[in-house]
């Protein structure tokens, strides 16, 4: 099993035909994703790549029977991209698109919240969800990451920024420790999906045995998710924040990574991880060698 | 993108945010010629991005032009908290009968917009929240149901506020809710929001806080950028559309991806160097991205080491290697570079840099962050 997709997974692309969507769309196929439709309705009818354009989500959901869409498209139309496939039926939405203002964010997240209970968008700004081996939606290079091995213990991988998540990936596929499902939720102030929700479903999860989590400075998600360890989970978990040094006032690259009037901060985010029993790495690499003594000990 | 305040009222304002009659000055002769405009007595006050302006001598009241003309002379050039006060903002002096504060945040956890209003204005809000909490009533307002003029009325009566004042500060917060939403505001702050002794109720100050990722709706930022502060390093790396913030250490940093690049900090000052920079390149790291990155390090001249952390995800090590290179040949460093190339290809990459015969002394290899962070930290401290 995995968290959220798998192998019988349907992902529809929005913004196919489009650099980025085509790009990374045609990877998620080439990896072994069922990409198998895009929505255009300037371009319905063509197909890119072999893959068909639809003018519409519900019409792509209803045609090829879909449950997951890819959202690649600009800022300025993300909202409205997500909106229509939550509308359409989609159950699963992945939006990589970076720059969206957080006003529109905070709009879509209570629109699918009131309207749409029973969708779940990831993202946006985020890498996207990996089930390695099984489904791949995003920009990750499924390459580095290690698909579950039989019969020895697998680890689970949540993550606010891109390119850790990779690094994580790397470090356990050296290390030869498989991961169940590798979800990057996203540098963005309003995300869909957050650390608790992934948390719930990796404790879940009777495939992941153990979790890896990579937070950073700004909000307080980290803590959240502290709270909800110290109640709920019972997986042995390892942690990273990056962000130690990072001023306070200063947005270091991802919109949600900010200090501010003493809040946020790395080293009390580590504290509260700390405190609910997850064992915290001071870099990368040394939360990699924390997960490794964790599965070892499994 | 923070507001200075004259251009906070003038945001206001567009919004029909009652503001008083007044406008901006760079020159003494500018200044009074506003003060006669708006009438005396005026404020005279300095536009910085940085508290404390009154207790630093920075807000003064003036009750005729020969006054208006001394205040606006010692104000322009005064240096506060090491910012040099270029323009100031001269109002018509209100009377004060109450004052009260008002704001518009995005409260993440949430995920809701959050109103503050107090009837204790005109303070530290962080110090009313800390020693009388119940001072401040915070509202959520659910994003896609906005604030209702009910719901306004209804806060400022939860917040005490007098009772003349209700109708005006409900109407303000309706108000102010545009300016934050439609205006696209990490924050929009009104502190003091003033109730004038004829029963007015109106913005004495403005704090608004832009949130730059809706900057392609409103082709009318563009003029608060002329007036951002940044430093020339900054004003490089904006030209090159480079993710880059101004530190004061000695080792430049270049990473992919804005986690990678944070966790580069902190590695650096774990093995007790300090960074001289954020810089993500984002996760293409061709010879054109890597170039302008190594020019805007290279115009730093406290950089001493360069550390470039590259994971290859989908751009391959030998592309990034082969990027690194040229541009190695297009710019001339002052400091010499070392490279932690991993992830997809990175043995093939490293061969690359190995092969194009750059000298030690230009550039060196490390296989993991740490050991190439030490290596940066070690030429970085040797140089001082």
């Amino acid at each position: 099993m995995a968290i959220f997709v798998d192998q019988h997974t349907k992902v529809i692309v929005q913004g196919l035909t489009g650099g980025q969507g085509r790009y990374h769309g045609l990877r998620n196929r080439a990896y072994g994703t069922q990409v198998v439709g895009g929505v255009n309705p300037a371009k319905a009818g063509t197909d890119v790549d072999g893959i068909p354009v639809f003018a519409s989500v519900a019409e792509a959901v209803v045609t090829t029977g879909a449950d997951a869409s890819f959202v690649a498209v600009p800022p300025p139309a993300a909202p409205a991209a997500i909106l229509e496939a939550a509308a359409g039926g989609i159950r699963f939405i992945v939006c990589i698109t970076e720059g969206i203002p957080a006003s529109d964010e905070a709009r879509v997240f209570n629109t699918l919240k009131r309207d749409f209970p029973n969708t779940r968008l990831l993202g946006p700004n985020c890498p996207g969800v990996i089930s390695p081996g099984r489904c791949n939606i995003g920009i990750t290079a499924g390459e580095i990451a290690q698909p579950p091995i039989p019969g020895k213990p697998t680890v689970g991988i949540v993550s606010r920024s891109g390119t850790l998540t990779y690094q994580a990936l790397y470090e356990l596929k050296l290390k030869g420790i498989g991961v169940s499902t590798c979800v990057g939720i996203g540098g963005d102030p309003v995300p869909g999906t957050s650390f608790v929700d992934c948390l719930e479903q990796f404790q879940a999860d009777p495939e992941t045995h153990a979790i890896w989590m990579i937070g950073e400075i700004g909000g307080t998600a980290e803590e959240e998710a502290a709270e909800f360890i110290k109640a709920h989970v019972t997986k042995p978990m390892a942690a990273y924040i990056a962000g130690v040094t990072a001023p306070a006032g200063k947005k270091m690259g991802h919109a949600g990574a900010i200090v501010s009037g003493g809040k946020g901060t790395a080293q009390g985010k580590m504290d509260a991880l700390r405190a609910a029993g997850v064992q915290v790495g001071l870099n990368p690499t040394e939360a990699g060698e924390l997960m490794a003594g964790i599965v070892a000990s499994l | 993108m923070d507001l200075y305040e004259y251009q906070g009222k003038q945001y206001f304002a567009r919004y029909g945010i009652p503001v008083s009659p007044g406008g901006p000055a760079d020159t003494v002769d500018e200044a009074v010629a506003v003060a006669d405009a708006a009438g005396y007595p005026v404020v005279v006050k300095a536009q910085v991005q940085v508290g404390g302006r009154g207790k630093a001598g920075g807000i003064k009241l003036a009750a005729n032009a020969e006054e208006a003309r001394f205040h606006a002379g010692n104000i322009l050039g005064m240096d506060i908290k090491g910012h040099v006060v270029k323009r100031v903002w001269v109002e018509h002096a209100s009377d004060i009968a109450k004052e009260y504060y008002a704001s518009f945040t995005l409260d993440r956890s949430a995920k809701k917009h959050l109103l503050m209003l107090s009837a204790q204005g005109g303070v530290d809000i962080e110090e009313v929240a800390a020693t009388d909490p119940d001072a401040i009533v915070k509202l959520h307002v659910d994003p896609v149901e906005g604030i209702s003029s009910a719901v306004a009325r209804q806060a400022a009566v939860d917040a005490k506020i007098d009772a003349e004042a209700i109708d005006g500060v409900a109407d303000i917060l309706v108000k102010l809710y545009e300016v934050f939403t439609m205006g696209d505001c990490d924050l929009a702050e009104i502190n003091p929001l003033i109730l004038k002794p004829t029963g007015e109720v109106h913005a004495l100050d403005a704090k608004v806080s832009l949130d730059n990722n809706a900057s392609f709706r409103h082709p009318e930022w563009a003029e608060f950028r002329e007036t951002e502060e940044l430093d020339d390093r900054e004003k490089l790396a904006r030209e090159k559309d480079l993710q880059y913030i101004g530190l004061d250490g000695s080792v430049g940093i270049i990473a992919n991806g804005a986690g990678l690049a944070m966790s580069t900090l902190d590695v650096v000052n774990q093995v007790g160097g300090k960074a001289a920079n954020f810089l993500d390149i984002g996760g293409g790291a061709n010879a054109d991205v890597m170039t302008a990155a190594l020019e805007v390090i290279n115009y730093d001249e406290n950089v001493t080491s360069i550390f470039i952390n590259i994971f290859g995800g989908i751009t391959r090590g030998e592309e990034v290697a082969k990027g690194i290179v040229e541009a190695l040949r297009r710019v001339e460093l002052r400091a010499p570079i070392v490279i932690r190339l991993d992830g997809t290809n990175a043995e093939e990459g490293r061969q690359i840099l190995a092969d194009a015969g750059i000298p030690e002394s230009k550039l060196i290899s490390k296989p993991t962050m740490l050991e190439a962070a030490r290596a940066a930290v070690a030429i970085a401290n040797g140089g001082n």
